[in-house]
């Protein structure tokens, strides 16, 4: 027994390698290094010069920072509540497993799968250009349009709209949670007479509650990352409203190459992000309905 | 649905296919504008057939700039794309075998600390990256794209997992009867049964490359290196003038692939992301 535990050992060893060497130098190697690199001002030309807890200090007087952490929390608790709650109403009506379904579900899927692009970027600054689509189709019913994303009002919710406009992939995990819901619990349901309402609060939502925290969380993390869409649709402008975390800290890094202050945003991003999932995991005990302890 | 009756059918079908058209409009606007002639894309912006159909755009397009072609910006991204999607679902399935399907010391502890990687901002990684790959003289060539991929993916190896989980355990065990070893099963047992979940992990894992922006931003300056991402990005600079309709041609080249993949393996994509919940 113990000659196979060890060949096991081996060739668990072996088999996973190839990620726990990539493991350590392109992820945890890199975090620590970053960490020490948030202690020291670094433009990749000279050494890193130790400056004790100086970046630190500098993010709290930030002007700019300050306007981007305010970009990104605005656009995260508005954008991922949207997109859930539509994804999640899309998902309802298209439960029924039928040909019609399966195309519909194609189709509003489509706009996740090149939402992420550049094309569909550039796209986007067209449409909601001063010479875009959305003003030509307001000129067209009387209504002057406006330099939607020149305005420090609009310009953020058009990246929402964008995000909202990608509810395909949450919907399609969704769906799949909808599906696995016995259908006799509903059959049950209206037996006793409940209504469609007190259906979806008393079956639907408990039944689904651990596929909502699952979207949750992955919406939250992915709604901070958020760049290409920012970087090339407004730049950050105007005035900051839409200077992402993670676009500042592209300028920081690679514009300005001020990586040692970059390092410090990342660092407090990783903290933002780690809350937050933390939060929704430690929540979830008064929310989320697990049926049995198995699985 | 509870009640079946004609009426609600109705309006749930026009309901959903208003919903259908909103949703795809958008993509079908860029495809006409990239068919129209330079002054119809602004006059007749809210037709979606072109007055005058045109393929001049894709010629204009093509041509891209600086003296380098789309043809060179297609290549760069199909080599990166293509070894980069090589390199992960190799390494990606032999490591998923491994956590799936071997009893070793400290499994649990490391399969913990990868699903933690699936949450990481990419963030707090990208600095020291760049300045290991600066050091290593990697800047303007591939290697930072295409070298990380093959050392797995915590995403596929995930996926990958749920699909070997699935597998009755007597298939490995007759073979290890019969005398086979544990690469031995891998490649003969493992590696047939999870085509579908190979599939999959190549088609999100060459869509992803292929639309990825950052990657080739920061470690390609050269227009000759250029993705099509980023070509594109470069070719619709905001500051210059720009041709509308050369932009959208090329930026409906660019979608192609994705679209190619999603026609002819919508089921692959959608069940991959249903299963395990990865982002589309």
């Amino acid at each position: 027994m113990t000659e196979r535990e060890k060949r096991n050992n081996i060739m668990g060893y072996l088999f996973i390698s190839p990620w726990l060497i990539g493991f350590f130098i392109f992820i945890l190697f890199p975090i620590v290094a970053s960490f020490f690199l948030a202690f020291t001002r670094y433009d990749v030309l000279s050494p890193p010069r130790w400056i004790g807890i100086g970046n630190w200090l500098r993010l709290l007087e930030d002007r700019r920072y300050h306007n981007s952490l305010r970009a990104t929390f605005y656009y995260v608790f508005t954008a991922v509540p949207l997109r859930l709650i539509f994804a999640l109403l899309v998902a309802m009506l298209l439960k029924p497993p039928t040909r019609a379904t399966s195309i519909y579900t194609g189709i509003y899927y489509l706009p996740s799968l090149i939402g992420g692009s550049v094309a569909v970027a550039i796209m986007w600054r067209q449409i909601f250009g001063v010479d875009g689509l959305i003003n030509f189709i307001l000129k067209n019913v009387g209504i002057e349009g406006i330099n939607w994303l020149g305005n420090p009002r609009t310009a953020i919710w058009t990246l929402i709209i964008l995000a909202v406009w990608q509810f395909g992939s949450p919907m399609l995990i969704f769906l799949a949670g909808l599906r696995q819901i016995p259908e006799s619990l509903y059959e049950a349901a209206s037996i006793d007479g409940a209504r469609e309402w007190t259906q979806f609060t008393k079956i639907t939502l408990p039944m689904l509650s651990p596929v909502i925290l699952f979207n949750l969380i992955m919406q939250i993390i992915n709604g901070f990352m958020v760049f290409t869409q920012a970087y090339i649709i407004t730049g950050g402008a105007p005035l900051d409203t839409t200077l992402f975390y993670s676009l500042y800290l592209y300028q920081k890094a690679f514009q300005s190459f001020d990586m040692g202050y970059a390092s410090a945003m990342a660092w407090v991003l990783l903290v933002i992000i780690a809350f937050f999932t933390l939060l929704a995991f430690k929540s979830s005990k008064f929310w989320v309905y697990y049926e049995s302890e198995e699985v | 649905m509870a009640r079946r009756n004609r009426g609600w059918n109705i309006i749930y079908h026009v309901l959903m296919l208003v919903l259908g058209i909103v949703m795809i409009y958008p993509v079908l606007w860029m495809v006409s504008s990239s068919f129209k002639e330079h002054a119809d894309i602004f006059a007749s912006m809210g037709t979606l057939i072109p007055p005058k159909f045109t393929i001049e755009n894709y010629k204009e397009g093509w041509k891209g700039f600086g003296n380098v072609t789309f043809a060179t910006f297609f290549k760069n991204s199909f080599i990166v794309a293509g070894i980069g999607t090589i390199g992960t679902v190799i390494s990606s399935a032999l490591v998923a075998y491994g956590f799936a399907r071997i009893p070793f010391k400290g499994r649990d502890l490391w399969f913990a600390a990868m699903m933690m990687t699936l949450m990481l901002p990419f963030q707090v990684q990208i600095i020291p990256q760049y300045i290991m790959f600066n050091k290593l003289n990697w800047i303007n060539t591939f290697y930072p794209l295409i070298v990380p991929k093959f050392f797995g993916s915590a995403f596929f190896i995930f996926l990958i997992m749920q699909f070997i989980r699935g597998l009755p355990l007597e298939l490995d065990e007759a073979a290890e009867i019969d005398g086979a070893g544990k690469f031995g099963i891998f490649w003969w047992i493992i590696l047939p049964s999870i085509k579908p979940a190979l599939i999959t992990a190549s088609l999100f894992s060459f869509y992803w490359t292929w639309d990825d922006f950052l990657g080739p931003l920061l470690y390609l300056n050269q227009a000759t290196l250029y993705t099509v991402s980023l070509a594109l990005k470069n070719f619709a600079d905001p500051t210059a003038v720009t041709n509308w309709g050369a932009v959208f041609a090329m930026s409906v080249l660019s979608l192609i692939p994705v679209l190619l993949i999603f026609i002819f393996f919508q089921k692959y994509l959608t069940e991959g992301i249903a299963t395990t919940g990865i982002k589309g």
